[in-house]
């Protein structure tokens, strides 16, 4: 359900009418739209904001680890519309043992490389993606850099 | 295809003969090619000399930056962002300071931001002097990158005089500026700006005409405007295809609103028209910089806001308090109200943005770098396909990535 100050914003309003049950929560900080989606839709949310909604564009996809926390990962998307000149910011939560999404680069190719990134460096998978595999490391690491649990100084054994 | 050959440099596929009758080779460029400006690795299946397939090998150069912004302050962090892209430092200061100013709510000084706007043109004509030189050189003009450097070098000389570094400058910091504008700033950048517009017109006269440079780049590099927002591409590329796309523009940052210029597009979408749209964008960040040194704000240059900016170093000598906060601020950093902001800036190379996650302390939770050559290096594989090999420095070049903004 939507709160009280994103009744009137098109593009929430748009897509809690498209599916009821994707959204699941909302805000509007500091001018910035986020909705927060079910892991499960993600890709049919962004298949309608792209096609219906005209976010001919996605800026990034990154994750966040909010370690110990459960459910560990966030996984952020910015999408960007040209035509409307606006932003919205799209996040699924993930549960830390064997975190799983849906792939939208079927939606935009572009997201391909920004989710290798966010496998590479979180090891969230991302189903049906085309070409999952690390991007920055080396493809014999070990480890996931951007986890919390994961140490900032020291060597690998 | 050429990712079954990831190890080998050159490869001939023995078991795919092309209708030609020719044997498909795996080529290997890079990743110390002089021509991929940094760190760069494409495995290119030719036939003959057609490329199949290309594939981008990156992150030669990843460094872990996102991780350490987690371990530093927000101040300390400045410095972070100068070496992500290092042909436009300042750019990248500018990204991380709006972004931490917006979580924090802090309002800037006119004069910091018109200061700053200055400063962002003279780093855009900075990083597309490097880029005209550069490509210049790659497609055979050499006298080119001489004479981009000349005034590069004074560029960087206004730098240092700034800032104390010619080139990771660090000069923008939450709350303003790292220094007080030194002594005489205006006459250098006005004798800079005087000669400039002539400059540019050197350069085209070496090159708009040249017939060896309109055979080497007109016609060469197609990609669809359709396929360019698909694949993530921003910035000058965009333009050059006739989408009149633009940060400064669209969501003005920094008082970018209170200037008055035109955002240059092409529609022929070839390395050419890329290469018109950067010379038009240097006249306008020309036209822009001496508007902010023309009426450039009087007052203060840095935000009024004693727990996070540095007090000045006379009060310090004489008030308890200035020195309590500067002890504060250099040990402990200063909190950051919990949430997160999407600060969206216009690079030399396209949107460049700082996706900031707080949880209250002295430190980011998150920091993410949209960074514009990491999504436009995406449309190399599409940019290069069906093209012939002599063609792909060229299409590369007009990309004008930077690979430490692609590694991070």
């Amino acid at each position: 359900m939507l709160s009280e100050n994103l009744k009137q914003n098109p593009i929430a309003t748009a897509v809690e009418a498209f599916d009821g049950d994707a959204v699941k929560a909302g805000k509007l900080d500091r001018g910035e739209l986020t909705l927060e989606i079910a892991p499960g839709k993600i890709a049919s949310i962004c298949g309608f904001l792209k096609y219906d909604q005209h976010f001919s564009r996605i800026s990034t996809v990154t994750a966040v680890d909010w370690f110990p926390a459960e459910p560990r990962f966030e996984v952020v998307y910015h999408l960007h519309s040209v035509e409307r000149n606006q932003r919205v910011r799209l996040k699924c939560r993930l549960h830390g043992e064997d975190p799983v999404i849906e792939s939208v680069t079927p939606v935009w190719r572009g997201a391909d490389w920004y989710e290798r990134e966010t496998f590479d460096l979180f090891g969230i998978r991302f189903l049906n993606h085309p070409n999952l595999r690390r991007i920055m490391l080396p493809d014999d690491w070990e480890g996931y850099p951007l986890r919390k649990d994961y140490p900032v100084t020291g060597s690998r054994v | 295809m050429a990712e079954s050959h990831p190890g080998q440099y050159m490869a001939v596929l023995e078991d795919s003969t092309s209708e030609t009758g020719t044997r498909r080779m795996v080529l290997n460029m890079g990743p110390q090619h002089p021509s991929t400006h940094g760190v760069l690795r494409l495995l290119m299946e030719l036939d003959g000399e057609n490329i199949v397939s290309c594939q981008p090998d990156i992150g030669f150069l990843h460094t872990g930056i996102e991780k350490e912004f987690e371990v530093k302050t927000y101040q300390q962090a400045v410095t972070l962002t100068d070496r992500v892209d290092y042909l436009a430092p300042l750019s990248n200061n500018l990204g991380w300071c709006l972004a931490v100013e917006k979580l924090l709510g802090l309002e800037i000084p006119p004069q910091a931001q018109w200061m700053r706007v200055m400063l962002a043109e003279l780093t855009r004509l900075n990083s597309h002097l490097v880029w005209l030189g550069t490509h210049a050189l790659d497609i055979g003009a050499m006298s080119v990158f001489l004479y981009c450097f000349r005034e590069r070098e004074e560029i960087l000389k206004i730098f240092e005089m700034f800032s104390g570094q010619r080139m990771m400058t660090s000069y923008f910091r939450i709350g303003g500026l790292a220094l007080e504008p030194p002594r005489g700033w205006e006459q250098r950048v006005r004798k800079f700006l005087d000669v400039f517009p002539s400059r540019i017109d050197e350069y085209e006269n070496l090159l708009t005409n040249n017939r060896i440079w309109i055979g080497r780049t007109k016609g060469v590099g197609f990609i669809s405007l359709e396929d360019m927002l698909d694949l993530g591409v921003t910035g000058p590329m965009l333009r050059a295809a006739g989408l009149k796309i633009d940060a400064r523009k669209d969501a003005p940052y920094s008082s970018y609103e209170k200037f008055d210029f035109e955002v240059p597009t092409r529609t022929e979408n070839d390395v050419y028209a890329r290469y018109q749209v950067r010379v038009e964008e240097m006249r306008q960040s020309t036209k822009i910089a001496r508007q902010a040194l023309e009426g450039m704000p009087e007052g203060p240059w840095k935000a009024d806001a004693p727990g996070i900016v540095l007090p000045d170093r006379e009060k310090m000598k004489t008030q308890m308090e200035a020195l309590i906060y500067h002890f504060k601020i250099v040990t402990e950093g200063f909190r950051v109200p919990e949430g997160e902001v999407y600060q969206v800036i216009e690079s030399p190379r396209g949107e460049l943005g700082y996706y900031l996650v707080s949880n209250g302390t002295a430190m980011a939770y998150r920091v993410h770098m949209r960074t514009p050559s990491f999504g436009n290096l995406q449309a190399t594989s599409k940019m290069v396909q069906g093209t012939l090999i002599a063609d792909v420095i060229a299409s590369i070049g007009s990309m004008d990535f930077v690979l430490g903004d692609t590694d991070r």
